[in-house]
């Protein structure tokens, strides 16, 4: 990565103090609702706010400046903005050359990429791309944050990288209130993937690399594979070509999240043995052949790792309800049965274990976040733990700009399907709304499937606000409500993630970006006809 | 770091230095002096409409009272907030509100936690020479989390304040005049069909029991609720929240102000997404799928079969034709099982966690 770290740079508590944020592919007041109040809390202190969304979100009738960016051109819009900064000299040299390598190559790339070339593939006037940069260099504190309108591309770490080139010109990082933030969608997606990732070994150390191995094997009194394994993508494949026998999932449905439902449905097929461990049947526990019933978060102790990296306790405040177990106890007695002991008393024995093998984890414990999180990296327990990151230093030393030219998305629209399709969340849903649609608040406000269209693609295609239509991409169908506004742009449409009965993936492309396989569920053709 | 100046104050007889740009009620809650209060939370602009947050300051001869969550302390400001004369108006602003408020505390949701009914205790006031019988009621509205009786509003509002300055959705007002004075959505409209987000947030600062958590209705007297402290499980900021508990039964969620990241807010999931928990469909028992149909199966029998299973598998292909897919629901310990199980146990670095993002 550019700084050598994928997380939040900045804390939740930073942000109301912000001169100027640049949201691009978000949606805080729908998908993170509090860190949307904490950036409402900056609105009402006069921060500048620079959305670039296709959609018209609430911070995009807000803000000073709006980029209704075509899906999927992102990289043209920050290329340019770099372009724009350079050209009118308002990159931060000092920061340049003292902080960042790479800077030559960059600057002759982005020599041809100008605001007016980057309006055709963006759809932004070159005067907003110009203001845009200029904002955002010029400004004291200038903070972006990004979330899955960024990284869900085929090209999501390429978006990523771009985004960071735009901090390392004008120095806009390592400071308060100033930094590149990724917000994380799902409750613990930054704990799980600080422990649970198939190439690292909890706290990013390399299963390539021996020393540590060594160290894992010691405290564990077993021998350890040194090969990176199968992220969850591959997995798939090697199901889909049945290369692969057998799959525990906990806590997961993959047959609704993933994209191209189809596909993740054969792959399933073929194992000889599925196991899911979840509070729900949900459509990937029906195809199991054990179905294992866990406790849910008000069940257990533990904790979680929010979007700015604070690891914070869950407690228990009920029994497991009926015969169900939590997880941590479910995985240690299969583990013991299987012939490798897990005896733990509780999750704190497991947390001292973690802290005790990853030094970023080192200095934090039960005790220590009794009232409130702490933030990793936290290396010893006299450390307060870390509010923003990359204060002087990156962890990869210099921080690297990368050259990289757009790609396309692995499909765009065409003849027969010429929408270009975009999904996301609302605020009412969270993913794929196993919990949120048995809640009776939250059903109260959107239980079904919708899809937005403009209202000049409505009225060509005869279609009224709130009438059922299909939808269809090269993969399958789907019906849903049409709510017809001038919230997305002409040509596009957007459907949200979380109903079983119209679930939106099985539309979407199961193209994964190269280096994070994150799948590119924000993009794809599709056509509308009325039913 | 921006240095503040401090200034010194006199509260109740002490000399203490604070912050320059704190209010007389943030002075005196940095030494722990309790000042009642109905109108104020440290998440809104102060509004000073309750009054009864009153103290007095020295000014030359003559004292003055004023409102102290509005008002900054002034350098050699000399504060009484227990004072004859701040007692007596303090029971008189009470009174005041007391006469248009049901005298229902037997009956009412918020009894043991209600600002108005703590403090008519702490002031002895018993009865309002006042008193009227007030107007409204519960509101009709089918949304099934929010309960708003309008009979005990007391207009200090806090609901109309937060969820314009904090929400900024603007979907509750003051409507009407004098003694019909309400708060609530325009034209009485349901929820529903406003611009109301259903966060609940015009809950969480209602001091009194005029606007409640509707599914809470009739489960319990607040003293009968344990607290327990937890972390949302919805999405990536992590609110700090509590879980209230009767029996076995999660009632309700609460938050309180201070608490990081989210300062006592919480959305619509975090406030009400919480009926999950208990719905009819829960898995209970362990599946065991015979014949292509699930049937109930001990923990016993389940579990030896799976650990059968993987172990037959790894020794016929090898571990790396199995892997693990653990999730971003899960808490980190669990992830770290899951990790742990894969590598150790089974032998194979196939471990993932579904969500990139
Ligand atoms: S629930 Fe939220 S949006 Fe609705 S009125 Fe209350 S504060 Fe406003
Ligand atoms: S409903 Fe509650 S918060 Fe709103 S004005 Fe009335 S008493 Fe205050
Ligand atoms: S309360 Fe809302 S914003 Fe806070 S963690 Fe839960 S889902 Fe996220
Ligand atoms: S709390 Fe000060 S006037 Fe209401």
């Amino acid at each position: 990565m550019s700084f050598g770290s994928g997380a939040m740079t900045n804390s939740i508590s930073e942000i109301k103090d912000c001169k100027l944020i640049f949201l691009i592919g978000g949606n805080p007041t729908e998908a993170h609702p509090i860190v949307g109040l904490e950036m409402k809390k900056a609105l009402r202190k006069g921060c500048t706010f620079i959305v670039a969304d296709p959609r018209k979100i609430w911070f995009a009738q807000h803000a000073k400046l709006y980029l209704p960016v075509k899906p999927g051109a992102d990289n043209w819009l920050l290329n340019a903005m770099a372009h724009v900064i350079i050209a009118e000299g308002l990159e931060n040299k000092e920061f340049i050359k003292t902080r960042t390598e790479g800077y030559e190559e960059l600057r002759e790339f982005v020599k041809d990429i100008t605001p007016e070339k980057a309006s055709e593939f963006t759809g932004i006037p070159a005067e907003d791309i110009r203001q845009a940069a200029r904002l955002y260099a010029t400004s004291e504190k200038s903070a972006i944050y990004y979330t899955l309108g960024i990284t869900e591309h085929t090209c999501g770490t390429d978006n990523v990288r771009t985004i960071a080139n735009l901090a390392l010109l004008t120095g806009h990082i390592g400071k308060p209130s100033t930094g590149v933030n990724p917000i994380r969608g799902q409750n613990n997606v930054q704990g799980a993937t600080d422990v649970c990732i198939p190439n690292k070994m909890p706290g990013y150390q390399d299963v390539t690399d021996n020393a540590v191995m060594e160290k894992f094997e010691k405290a564990w009194g077993v021998k350890l594979s040194r090969t990176p394994g199968a992220t969850a993508p591959t997995m798939f494949e090697r199901m889909s070509k049945n290369q692969f026998k057998a799959l525990y999932v906990i806590g997961e449905d993959p047959v609704l999240s993933e994209p191209n439902q189809d596909y993740t449905i054969k792959g399933i097929k073929n194992l000889e043995f599925l196991v899911v461990q979840d509070i729900f049947m949900s459509e990937t526990a029906k195809c199991a052949d054990v179905v294992l019933p866990a406790a849910s978060f008000a069940e257990k102790d533990g904790t979680f790792t929010n979007t700015e990296r604070r690891v914070q306790r869950v407690r228990k405040a009920i029994n497991p309800v009926g015969n169900s177990k939590p997880d941590w106890q479910i995985t240690s007695e299969l583990s013991t049965r299987m012939g490798y002991k897990m005896d733990y008393p509780s999750p704190k024995e497991v947390y001292d274990e973690i802290a005790s093998l990853a030094p970023i984890f080192a200095g934090i414990n039960y005790a220590r976040i009794e009232s409130n999180g702490i933030q990793w990296p936290c290396p010893d327990t006299k450390h307060p733990g870390t509010k923003f990151l990359h204060e002087g230093k990156f962890p990869r030393g210099l921080g690297k700009f990368f050259v990289l030219p757009y790609r396309a998305p692995a499909e765009s629209p065409d003849k027969e399907y010429p929408l270009l399709l975009t999904t996301g969340r609302t605020l009412y849903h969270y993913n794929a709304g196993t919990m949120t649609r048995r809640s009776v608040g939250i059903i109260h406000k959107t239980n079904d499937c919708f899809v937005e269209v403009h209202e000049a693609d409505a009225k060509e295609l005869g279609i009224f606000d709130g009438e059922t239509v299909k939808i269809s991409s090269r993969r399958g169908s789907i019906t849903a409500r049409a709510e017809v506004s001038d919230k997305v742009k002409k040509g596009i449409i957007w459907i949200p993630m979380h109903f079983a009965e119209s679930a939106v993936n099985k539309l979407t492309k199961d193209a994964y970006d190269n280096i994070t396989q994150t799948a590119e569920y924000k993009v794809c053709g599709a056509k509308i006809e009325k039913i | 770091m921006v240095m503040v100046p401090k200034i010194k104050v006199n509260i109740d007889g002490k000399t203490i230095e604070v912050d320059k740009g704190k209010t007389i009620l943030q002075a005196a809650n940095s030494i722990g002096i309790r000042i009642p209060t109905l109108c104020h939370d440290p998440r809104l602009d102060p509004f000073a409409a309750c009054r009864v947050c009153m103290v007095e300051v020295e000014r030359g001869k003559s004292n003055t009272l004023i409102t102290s969550c509005n008002t900054e302390a002034a350098d050699g400001m000399v504060i009484r907030t227990d004072s004859e004369k701040v007692l007596k108006t303090r029971k008189m602003v009470l009174e005041l509100i007391l006469s248009d408020h049901p005298r229902d505390c037997m009956t009412c949701e918020r009894c043991g936690s209600c600002k108005l009914q703590d403090y008519a205790y702490q002031y002895g006031v018993r009865e309002s020479r006042f008193f009227e019988k007030p107007d409204g009621g519960i509101i009709e509205d089918e949304n099934p989390v929010i309960q708003h009786d309008t009979s005990k509003c007391i207009l200090c509002g806090r609901c109309v304040r937060i969820c314009a300055e904090v929400q900024q959705d603007y979907a509750i007002d003051f409507k009407n005049r004098g003694f019909e004075t309400e708060t609530g959505t325009p034209f009485g409209k349901p929820r529903r069909d406003t611009t109301c987000v259903l966060c609940g947030q015009c809950v969480s600062t209602c001091p009194v029991g005029s606007l409640v958590e509707k599914q809470a209705v009739g489960m319990g007297r607040e003293w009968e609720f344990k607290e327990v402290k937890t972390t949302c499980a919805y999405c990536g900021v992590g609110c700090t929240m509590y879980l209230n508990v009767k029996g076995n039964r999660v009632v309700k969620v609460t938050s309180k102000t201070g608490s990081i990241p989210n300062d006592g807010n919480l959305c619509v999931k975090g406030r009400f997404g919480f009926d999950f928990i208990h719905h009819p469909d829960r898995l209970k028992q362990p599946l065991i799928k015979k014949n292509g149909k699930f049937e109930e199966a001990t923990w016993d029998e389940a579990l030896g079969l799976v650990a059968a299973k993987l172990s037959e598998i790894k020794a016929k292909y090898g571990p790396d034709y199995i892997g693990v897919m653990s999730s971003s629901r899960c808490t980190n310990e669990e992830n770290y099982l899951a990790m742990k199980f894969a590598r150790a146990t089974i032998g194979t670095n196939n471990v993932d966690q579904c969500a990139r993002t």
